[in-house]
């Protein structure tokens, strides 16, 4: 049943959601804030490169200028006071929200009793939500893992010295944009579908739609090797006799690869294009080391690799794109 | 002063104390009252505070320099730094929020167990009997959720003004180790009720674990490595292969003591390189294309 808004409130209005809720207002705000900042840097430059002789002489912040003014000021009082006054404001808020909305408590925790939905806390939404698309081993362990070494590999891949310590769009365009699809467009968005879409049986719920802890969902995702056909046949006849039964699952483990392959191909070329795309970009692309390069390729390879993924099962149905007796993606 | 009329230094009598009392303990009490009237230049002000509180540029100065708690600040900053409009106040602000729960999450432990008997009870004690149980409970919760809603976003102030470039790169690996600790502790606080929410959710976050290749008995490799359900990695961090007893016990002491120090030292690592890279990253100079280095 659609329309039913009192489903979509007690989702909105439950305690431990209020983050997540808040986050639909902040992150809008910051990166508002942050393109507001950008935007205006990126006319003062726009200025100073059309005017050498300006170039020269300007301050070169968008911030109020005076030459008489001291370019220091003391952190006592004038740091210490805003940082009091942040605390207070932050004590206030949390004071208000502590005494408006108390902490969930549930029952007294029961192994036999199972909690459904079943969810992890709202920053971990996001990886409870990839554990749909992929096998756990990746979900769990491989995503985090990545997330954290290539979150740390940023500083060392981006070869772009400018924006050092000012907000600028222009300058680092495809910086820019890879946190925002990384951080907003995927991990952000997949914590809103596990914390707003998913309800009991992890089942996708739209919104306003009412949770049935009883509605069964027929699993009609396949692999792509089985919408395709590929069943051994072919290569059974130029196996050793004794792997022939085994002929279909080394066809599929064998076929698996050529759409990873191809895939890998056609988003290093995207990534390759995007590079190329402007004098600038070229010029730090071509100066960045072999390591640099090929870090940056495989982190963002398989950062897009997500989105792509969770297209292919959500609207083709595809459920794995290789399937080994190992391991399947 | 109290000896003016005589103006040598005779003996006195004890008599002769006791009649001049009276004009002594005047005078000495206005003394007193003087000097209470400036509390910054007492013995007792100064020796806890070591310098005077002058209006001069040295003791402004001085005031940050001299004091542990404000010396994690250098004396003077850029002008435009303090702008809440450039660093949107995050990192202090998380800062803020890691003391709050400390003092809060303190509290909390003298009231809790993390055995599977008291555990629950303890918290419906919190709530109902405790004065003010609630409230601390409520300000631990939601402060811990904030904290994970300013990490993010200092995140991503940090990376949109580009302050992550040379020469804090380091810097900022080690803030993305203390975003990970602060959701590990987070995450290691949910089981502590012991109620439904808690356990569901560590139930459905260390099932994970046992998919680890090699470590864990359903990953890759696993199996041939010799992982059961007894002795793999999700074993390790349950202290069981079910979410019980040894399971809230290790929350409690990742959550109370262990991950909160390691924390610490990041967190002092990560203040003592804002300062060694040169404080924080701006708001810099903008630069021309034409003036980038190679």
């Amino acid at each position: 049943m659609f329309g039913d808004w009192h489903q979509l409130w007690v989702i909105i209005s439950t305690p431990d959601n209020i983050p997540i809720v808040a986050m639909l207002g902040l992150v809008p705000f910051f990166t508002w804030f942050a393109f507001h900042n950008m935007l205006a840097n990126d006319r003062l430059i726009a200025q100073l490169e059309a005017d050498p002789q300006l170039a020269r002489t300007h301050h070169r912040t968008t911030y109020p200028y005076n030459s008489r003014w001291e370019r220091e000021l003391h952190t006592n009082p004038f740091l210490m006071r805003k940082e009091l006054l942040a605390a207070i404001i932050i004590t206030i808020i949390l004071m208000v929200w502590a005494l408006t909305l108390n902490a969930p408590l549930e029952e007294p925790a029961n192994a036999s009793v199972t909690m459904n939905p079943a969810k992890a806390p709202w920053y971990f939404l996001g990886l409870q939500e990839m554990l749909e698309y992929f096998d756990p081993w990746i979900a769990g362990v491989l995503v985090p893992t990545l997330i954290i070494i290539g979150l740390m590999a940023i500083p060392y891949i981006d070869a772009n010295p400018l924006g050092n310590g000012y907000y600028t769009y222009h300058q680092r365009r495809h910086a820019v944009w890879t946190f925002l699809i990384g951080f907003e467009a995927i991990w952000l968005v997949l914590v809103c579908i596990g914390t707003f879409i998913r309800g009991p049986g992890f089942m996708w719920y739209w919104p306003t739609q009412t949770w049935d802890p009883d509605r069964v969902e027929f699993n009609v995702n396949r692999n792509l090797d089985q919408i395709l056909g590929i069943n051994g046949s072919w290569i059974s006849h130029i196996l050793p006799t004794a792997w022939r039964p085994e002929a279909a699952i080394i066809a599929r483990a064998l076929w698996g690869i050529i759409p990873m392959v191809v895939y890998g191909v056609l988003a290093a070329l995207f990534i390759h294009w995007i590079c190329k795309r402007s004098a600038y970009s070229r010029k730090i692309y071509s100066k960045m080391s072999i390591i640099q390069t090929v870090t940056m390729y495989i982190f963002l390879i398989t950062m897009l690799f997500v989105p792509v993924t969770i297209f292919l099962r959500l609207v083709f149905r595809i459920k794995y794109i290789w399937e080994t007796p190992w391991f399947s993606i | 002063m109290a000896d003016q009329k005589d103006g040598n230094d005779r003996k006195t009598t004890v008599l002769e104390d006791l009649k001049g009392l009276k004009e002594v303990v005047k005078v000495k009490t206005q003394e007193q009252v003087e000097e209470l009237k400036k509390p910054q230049e007492t013995q007792l002000y100064r020796s806890i505070f070591r310098i005077k509180h002058d209006e001069e540029p040295r003791n402004r100065a001085l005031s940050t320099l001299n004091n542990l708690f404000f010396h994690i600040h250098p004396a003077k900053v850029n002008r435009d730094a303090t702008r809440y409009g450039y660093t949107w106040g995050l990192g202090g602000i998380t800062f803020y929020l890691f003391i709050v729960l400390v003092f809060t999450g303190v509290m909390l432990m003298f009231y809790y167990h993390p055995t599977k008997v008291q555990a629950f009870r303890d918290i419906l004690y919190l709530e109902n009997d405790v004065p003010f149980g609630r409230l601390l409970r409520n300000m631990h919760r939601w402060a811990a959720h904030l904290m994970v809603m300013a990490v993010w976003l200092h995140m991503f102030r940090v990376f949109m003004s580009g302050s992550y470039k040379r020469p804090r790169e380091f810097n900022w690996c080690v803030g993305v180790l203390l975003m990970v600790l602060t959701l590990l502790l987070s995450f290691t606080g949910y089981l502590l009720p012991d109620d439904q929410l808690g356990f569901w959710a560590v139930t459905v976050g260390t099932n994970m674990a046992r998919a680890t290749p090699l470590l864990g008995h359903q990953g890759p490799f696993g199996p041939q490595l010799g992982m059961t359900p007894y002795n793999d990695v999700r074993f390790a961090l349950l202290g069981g292969s079910i979410v019980d007893a040894n399971a809230l016990l290790r929350a409690y002491i990742w959550h109370c003591i262990a991950i909160p120090l390691i924390a610490s030292v990041f967190m002092g690592v990560h203040f003592w390189r804002v300062r060694k890279d040169g404080g924080i990253s701006g708001p810099s100079p903008v630069m021309l294309e034409s003036e980038a280095k190679n």
